[in-house]
């Protein structure tokens, strides 16, 4: 960078039009300027490759594809099995994530509460082949022995837990998934929650407790309507995660072609995401074009989830108001 | 004065009984909550013990059933309802931590049991060129591992420093720059296996089908980690006070020099945090890599030319695919998940020192 | 933040020396010992006649904006060199604007920019060829909070104006430096055991009379200070009193402040800024010899202002 540097510039008191740094000015000001033009460039490539080689799964010869060829035949399982196995893990995830965001911001000791948050952290990084792996030799055995059983005898009467399919025995099932899918992205909905909450003006929480409210009472009329936005933005983020995990999928489900609503057999809707990582190894030829449009679904799904987690999160704190 | 003293004698002692009556915590607060706490993982013991063998998952969750059923009961009984809600809420709170550590504890625990079994010196000095069967390791996936992410670094923090630096000293807030910001977030949700498609279908147009190389990964991981670059950056720039950039103008600097000489070195240590808390992420990506690096048995140290190992892909392959004996692989994957988990600890340690080490004392 | 008594307790003329130790003795012994003239019982020659000397101001016409918005209305005025020029008024009525006008300061924010002539030694600052970069090595400005940088030390906050320009110098003569300014700012004594701690170190009087002296490092002809004094208590509001008193041989100061105490104390000559209202611009009302200002001044606004009847 020294070498941008204009020349030394004279000490003549009477002209202030020598020129100061200008060059160095002009550069840095390119270069700053470049890095963000290209995030836009990058972008559009994106978009336009994962375009360019998808497209001949529609407009080449389909013949060679199994099935029947017909994209939409093959996409539709895989993008409700995708939405499935989220949804389910944000359910699971989202009320202990609150709890456990408010846990951290206002019940437990400041320390303790620090080192949770770091601990948090370090979990959302943890690589998400670690959390297949678990799930497929540790929680999955345990899903089978213990709690699919318990599920289908004491809640079958719900459809997504009774049908005539044999429990997995390998517990490798949708529930399976979403359970450790929940974990992963408990953190997330978890880091952003509790910032949110911590964010409570002092005068709101102050205001409530001064009326003689309990602890509970005053979370509930001062910290969970200021918080609302940030945890519906938060949970969606996780959605987006949740949508595009693959490894974890991969690993442990044992997945069929088709659409299935019982979480708890051996045969369940693979994901996008999981199903690309599966077949692309073994690929060649059109099947690699039509995995690269699926990647383009997927794509399409997580950005528009995203545009309406980022649209929630800018309506603001709707209970802060004043 | 003479107005309380006149009033005192009479509604004086029945006022100050209600008083201090209402004014009491709860009878419950501290040692009989501890009480309630234990007879619920006494009643999940007992949920068991009949059956002699030991059901970690009936315990806990009986335990943690039974500690929310008994402080609501036991609560409403002793004390006010507002009061029993109260406390019930903080039973939810404690209920969904422990819950949530569970999980946790038990990931870092099976890592750790499990990859301990090829923590040894030949995992990490061997690769698997000709290895069949036990032994061998994972060395050149380490190798690949190292290149794969210095490559990735090397694009991606520059680009998405200098993005950060335009958001904040440059850019006054018009249309590109908001278009910029917004297509940073769209960034931030790209899944990680698309970003890996996308990097193929990069260089299958320059090289044709199949290809597979180092430096496609690293395009893939570029993706993924840019954004979090520029968010943390910014954010930490955004940070130092603009009296500091104002000082530095007064005295004549030129505006380059003002961001390099003194707005950088006050927010350095938030944002090298940020950038080794993004390696962090984006070292255990497994997904993007099985799509461009691919997996191979040997040492490659050219990330140009040919397939290269990786310790996620490494750990995924000998778990999927396990060579005979299975149980060899299947010790190879875990010591790879070991060390990924280890990689991920040190670089957090590595920020959280960072931190407290770069960060300018003065700064309010 | 008052260091004396209300000002309109009092008849200006009566504002003197004397008043200033009085009013600062019970609080400090030590610093007050050696206070310096007031600058109202010293001026003999008439300060409102323009002098011919180097590094005069000449203000004409000057208008200022933020984008569409007229922040600051045709100011013509002119400041005299070795004096001190204090620019009073109520919140908001663009007296900061305008001194920050007087180094370019002012479009560093973006969509600001200025209409008219701030003419230096007969050099239009706003002509057209002129670096504002070099503009602001001529015409130094201190802050209205203390803002050393805080990776340097105390030493290295000294040097910034020379060393962020990437100018090689001596050891020797960095160290000469520093001390000669440190000792300008009435500091060195404070600090010169401990050149290399960090300068957030020090005490907020302390940190803002380092800002002076990272300012006259770099050996400006003017010296602008935007109400340096309203983050800081009595005692170091004293001290850099003291200091522009010390300064004003060798530089030409002005000074925006809210306090008009600190106005009748320091300065030579003032200046009278108000607003008609929210979103109107701000006007130069009057501009005169301090004593005048604030015994007979000659406008209606003026005298409401001094005496606390508004603002």
């Amino acid at each position: 960078m020294t070498t941008l540097e204009s020349a030394p510039q004279q000490q003549d008191d009477s002209s202030f039009g020598e020129p100061v740094g200008k060059v160095g000015d002009k550069v840095f000001h390119g270069l700053s300027f470049g890095a963000a033009a290209l995030i836009l460039v990058v972008l559009a490539a994106v978009a336009l490759f994962l375009f360019a080689e998808g497209l001949p799964a529609f407009t080449g010869d389909t013949s060679e594809l199994d099935g029947d060829g017909s994209f939409l035949s093959y996409v539709g399982p895989l993008i409700f099995g995708t939405i499935y196995i989220a949804c389910i893990a944000l359910l699971l995830a989202t009320p202990v994530a609150i709890a456990v965001a408010l846990y951290i911001s206002h019940y437990a000791p400041r320390k303790l509460a620090q080192t949770l948050g770091y601990f948090i952290d370090l979990l959302a990084a943890i690589p998400s082949v670690v959390y297949g792996l678990w799930g497929i030799s540790v929680l999955a055995p345990i899903m089978s022995r213990s709690v699919f059983p318990w599920l289908r005898d004491n809640l079958g009467f719900i459809p997504i837990f009774g049908s005539d399919v044999a429990i997995a025995a390998s517990g490798r099932s949708t529930f399976t998934v979403g359970v450790v899918l929940a974990v992963m992205v408990l953190p997330i909905i978890t880091a952003i929650s509790r910032e949110v909450f911590l964010q409570t003006p002092r005068l709101h929480e102050e205001a409530s407790l001064a009326l003689g409210s309990t602890r509970w009472e005053m979370i509930r009329q001062a910290v969970l309507p200021y918080g609302r936005s940030g945890v519906i933005s938060g949970a969606m983020l996780g959605l987006g995660r949740a949508l595009g995990e693959t490894m974890a999928v991969a690993i442990i489900l044992s997945p069929a072609k088709g659409y299935f609503w019982d979480v708890l057999t051996t045969q369940n809707s693979n994901s996008i995401a999981a199903n690309i990582a599966l077949q692309f190894p073994e690929s060649s030829g059109l099947e690699v074009n039509r995995l690269i449009a699926t990647g383009l679904v997927l794509f399409l799904i997580t950005f528009g989830v995203n545009s309406i987690a980022r649209r929630v999160a800018n309506t603001g704190f709707s209970g802060a108001d004043g | 004065m003479s107005l309380t003293e006149s009033q005192t004698p009479e509604s004086g002692p029945v006022d100050d009984l209600v008083m201090r009556d209402s004014m009491k915590s709860g009878s419950l607060a501290g040692r009989p909550m501890l009480m309630i706490f234990g007879g619920a993982v006494v009643l999940g013991a007992l949920s068991w013990l009949p059956f002699g063998s030991v059901n970690w998952a009936r315990w806990v969750m009986v335990t943690l059933v039974s500690y929310l059923v008994l402080t609501l009961v036991i609560s409403r009984v002793v004390e006010t309802p507002r009061q029993a809600t109260d406390r019930f809420a903080t039973a939810v709170m404690n209920t969904a931590f422990l819950l949530v550590l569970l999980p946790l504890v038990s990931v870092l625990w099976t890592v750790i049991e499990r990859g301990s079994n090829r923590f040894d010196w030949a995992f990490y000095s061997q690769s698997m060129r000709g290895v069949i069967g036990a032994g061998g390791g994972g060395y050149h996936a380490i190798v690949g591992t190292l290149i794969v992410t210095v490559l990735t670094a090397v694009i991606a923090v520059p680009f998405g420093l200098f993005t950060a630096i335009y958001l904040v000293e440059y850019a006054q807030g018009g249309r590109f720059s908001k278009m910029v910001t917004g297509l940073v977030d769209v960034m931030t949700g790209i899944p990680s296996i698309v970003a890996g498609l996308f990097a193929y279908a990069l260089f299958v147009l320059l090289d044709g089908p199949g290809h597979r190389s180092g430096i496609a990964g690293a395009v893939a991981l570029t993706l993924l980690m840019t954004p979090v670059v520029v968010r943390t950056s910014e954010e930490m720039l955004r940070l130092v006070p603009n009296e500091l950039r104002e000082a530095s103008y007064a005295l004549g600097v030129p505006r380059w020099k003002t961001i390099v000489k003194v707005v950088l070195p006050t927010a350095i240590a938030g944002i090298l945090t940020g950038i080794v808390l993004a390696i962090a992420r984006v070292i255990g990506e497994t997904a993007p890599l099985l799509v461009t690096v691919g997996i191979t048995t040997d040492v490659n140290k050219n990330p140009f030319s040919g397939r290269m190992a990786t310790l996620p892909v490494f750990s995924y392959n000998s778990y999927k695919f396990p060579t005979l004996p299975p149980d060899a692989s299947i010790d190879r994957a875990w010591a790879a998940a070991l060390t990924l988990v280890l990689i991920v600890v040190i670089l957090f340690t590595i920020a959280r020192i960072l931190s407290s080490i770069l960060k300018p004392k003065g700064l309010r | 933040m008052n260091l004396s008594a209300p000002a309109n307790s009092r008849t200006p003329d009566t504002l003197n020396s004397h008043d200033l130790n009085e009013a600062s003795d019970p609080m400090t012994d030590s610093v007050s010992s050696d206070v310096a003239p007031s600058a109202s019982a010293e001026v003999a020659i008439d300060p409102n006649a323009p002098v011919d000397l180097p590094n005069r101001i000449d203000v004409s016409d000057l208008h200022i904006y933020y984008g569409a918005f007229k922040a600051v209305e045709g100011v013509s005025m002119t400041i005299n060199p070795q004096s001190i020029t204090a620019l009073i008024g109520p919140s908001g009525c663009g007296k900061s604007t305008f001194l920050r006008s007087l180094n370019r300061m002012h479009e560093v924010i973006s969509g600001a920019y200025v209409e008219g002539k701030v003419e230096i030694n007969g050099q239009n600052l706003y002509g057209p060829g002129i670096d504002p970069v070099a503009v602001r090595r001529k015409i130094g400005m201190v802050f209205q909070r203390p803002n050393p940088f805080p990776t340097m030390s105390i030493a290295d906050n000294v040097l910034a104006g020379k060393k962020l320009n990437s100018k090689r110098i001596p050891k020797r003569d960095a160290e000469d430096l520093v001390e000669k300014s440190l000792r300008g700012a009435n500091l060195w004594n404070e600090v010169k055991d401990r050149l290399d701690k960090p300068g957030s170190s020090l005490s907020g009087g302390q940190q803002q009379r380092l800002c002076i002296a990272r300012a006259i490092a770099v050996s400006p002809d003017v010296l602008l200070m935007d109400e340096p004094c309203s983050a800081l208590d009595p005692i170091s509001t004293l001290a850099i009193e003291e200091l522009m008193l010390d300064l004003k041989s060798d530089y030409n100061i002005v000074i925006v402040t809210h306090n008009m105490q600190q106005a009748a104390r320091v300065s030579d000559r003032t200046g009278f800024f108000n607003i008609e209202g929210t979103g109107k611009p701000g006007k130069l009302i009057e501009m005169d010899a301090t004593e005048k200002i604030f015994s007979n001044p000659a406008e209606q606004a003026t005298v409401d202002y001094v005496t606390g009847r508004f603002g």
